[in-house]
């Protein structure tokens, strides 16, 4: 994986390859596999996302009982047309609640980058693929490129909750799909890396704060925030906006705001929502072995 | 690393560390065994207690030592499946001291007399460490082949032993030396590259001083001596 997107941007100018190119051909090395079965297998991921998606269960609850049945209400103001934030937006929303809250609820899911964040990129992904009708192929290249980000974070900066607090989740998750909505729309390294940028930039310091330690509150339904900033930003980038700070450099700012959370707001459960006279209830009415 | 430790893996949820880890933790627990599961005394510390209920680690674990994968979606009902199975199993609570907060202790028997007890953490991301087997310490991933020789403290087992995989040709990945006291019990844990033939443990735990053998072999089929 590469540690920065000044190298991946070099590599595009230097050799003519697309940014998907370079991180697959660079898996292909890693993994002694051909590029067609590297490609195979980011495919059987975006369907193993789809599948979590359309197997959605609106009447199952997890076992706290605080999560469950959101997507669902959603969906019916979605269709009846009342969401302000439209019927593409709207169902971005949904799409990310229904996967946020079918992982507190043991279903099956693709961790990307992680399981509390595993929203977004469906959201994003399969929203633009039912709205807007890219190929299948193409929303593969796109997930290429959301690995190649989420590579250059794990690296720079983390991937993990309880290292770097939430913008290492729903944050990574937000810029990994920025990035490739920016390619999705048409731009190179260069729109791909600033609309990541964009992305994590509102979102740095994000506190992980889970009520009773659970991925559930507020996990699920900042998965929806993470969707949402992942188009705007994308958005931004490809009409010509640029991040001031330079990618790579905001990504250097996350590993070291990430450093200076307080422990008690990244993943333990002590501080923020947790933290509340009804988190601290809610810590207190689960059962335990 | 590459592509798919980020988008990845295809798991069921809520927590990697506390759901897949789990389920980890139960796969490679039932393959130190070395055979079907039928008891179980699960003891959960520190994190895995407190927040294990929620994330569903009781069911992960249980479905883990039935031998089902991070995806399987028979997880969330792993306690009727064990029933099915056989498998009797019971969960409590514990508090094993300054370990890593996400740790479990797993007292297993199996077919034939089998018994082994294992301490295990869950250490992020789905990875987890076997920290103890049998009482003396132990510190691996199980992501290679390992072989645990629990051998009396003397002279000779671990010359024994690495003749055996050299003439194997097995290349040795990490090596662990313990002992409960000189003259003692020890343990040696040994990572590999390659996977240990069965009839090279069979002789290995046939030697005068070698007490028990146990090995983690990566292949679907594997199974202990």
């Amino acid at each position: 994986m590469y540690q920065s997107f000044q190298e991946i941007i070099e590599i595009e100018k230097k050799t003519g390859k697309s940014f998907w190119e370079i991180i697959r051909d660079n898996d292909c090395q890693e993994m002694e596999i051909t590029p067609e079965e590297a490609f195979l297998r980011m495919r059987n991921m975006y369907e193993a996302m789809r599948e979590a998606d359309t197997s959605y269960d609106p009447s199952l609850s997890s076992a706290s009982g605080l999560v469950g049945g959101d997507g669902a209400k959603l969906e019916e103001a979605r269709k009846k047309g009342s969401l302000l934030c439209g019927s593409f937006l709207g169902l971005v929303m949904e799409k990310a609640v229904k996967m946020g809250e079918s992982n507190a609820c043991m279903r099956r899911i693709v961790a990307a980058p992680t399981a509390g964040s595993c929203g977004v990129l469906p959201a994003v992904f399969l929203s633009l693929e039912e709205e807007k009708g890219y190929a299948v192929e193409e929303m593969t290249k796109a997930l290429y490129v959301s690995a190649g980000i989420g590579g250059i974070i794990a690296q720079r900066a983390s991937v993990s909750g309880a290292a770097g607090g939430c913008q290492a989740e729903i944050g990574a998750a937000s810029a990994m799909a920025a990035g490739s909505v920016a390619y999705l729309l048409g731009g190179g390294g260069e729109a791909i890396a600033h609309a990541a940028a964009l992305a994590m930039k509102n979102l740095l310091g994000l506190a992980c704060d889970p009520v009773a330690g659970l991925v559930e509150v507020p996990c699920v339904k900042r998965n929806v925030i993470g969707a949402v900033n992942a188009l705007t930003s994308a958005d931004m980038a490809a009409s010509g906006i640029r991040s001031r700070i330079p990618p790579d450099e905001v990504f250097d700012a996350m590993r070291n705001v990430g450093r200076m959370l307080p422990e008690d707001l990244r993943e333990t459960g002590k501080g923020g929502l947790a933290a509340t006279p009804t988190g601290i209830a809610f810590r207190e009415n689960l059962k335990s072995f | 690393m590459n592509s798919f430790d980020i988008i990845g893996p295809v798991m069921v949820g809520p927590s990697s560390s506390h759901t897949a880890g789990a389920v980890k933790i139960g796969n490679i627990s039932q393959k130190l065994l070395g055979t079907s599961v039928r008891k179980a005394d699960i003891f959960f510390h520190g994190s895995f207690l407190a927040t294990g209920k929620g994330h569903g680690t009781d069911r992960a674990l249980v479905a883990g030592l039935l031998g089902f994968p991070v995806d399987d979606s028979r997880i969330p009902d792993s306690f009727r499946y064990a029933e099915e199975a056989d498998m009797d199993f019971h969960l409590s609570g514990i508090d094993l001291g300054d370990v890593h907060p996400n740790s479990v202790k797993l007292l297993l028997s199996g077919d034939e007399g089998k018994k082994i007890e294992i301490v295990a953490a869950s250490v992020g991301g789905g990875a987890i460490r076997v920290t103890e087997i049998d009482g003396l310490p132990a510190n691996f991933s199980g992501d290679y082949p390992t072989l645990v020789v629990n051998n009396l403290d003397q002279p000779g087992h671990v010359t024994e032993i690495t003749s055996m995989l050299s003439h194997k040709s097995i290349n040795i990945a990490t090596m662990q030396l313990y002992r409960s006291s000189k003259g003692g019990h020890a343990v040696i844990v040994l990572e590999c590259d390659q996977e240990v033939p069965a009839d090279a443990i069979r002789w290995l735990a046939h030697l005068e001083g070698i007490l028990k053998v146990t090995y983690l072999g990566l292949a679907k089929t594997a199974k202990n001596s």
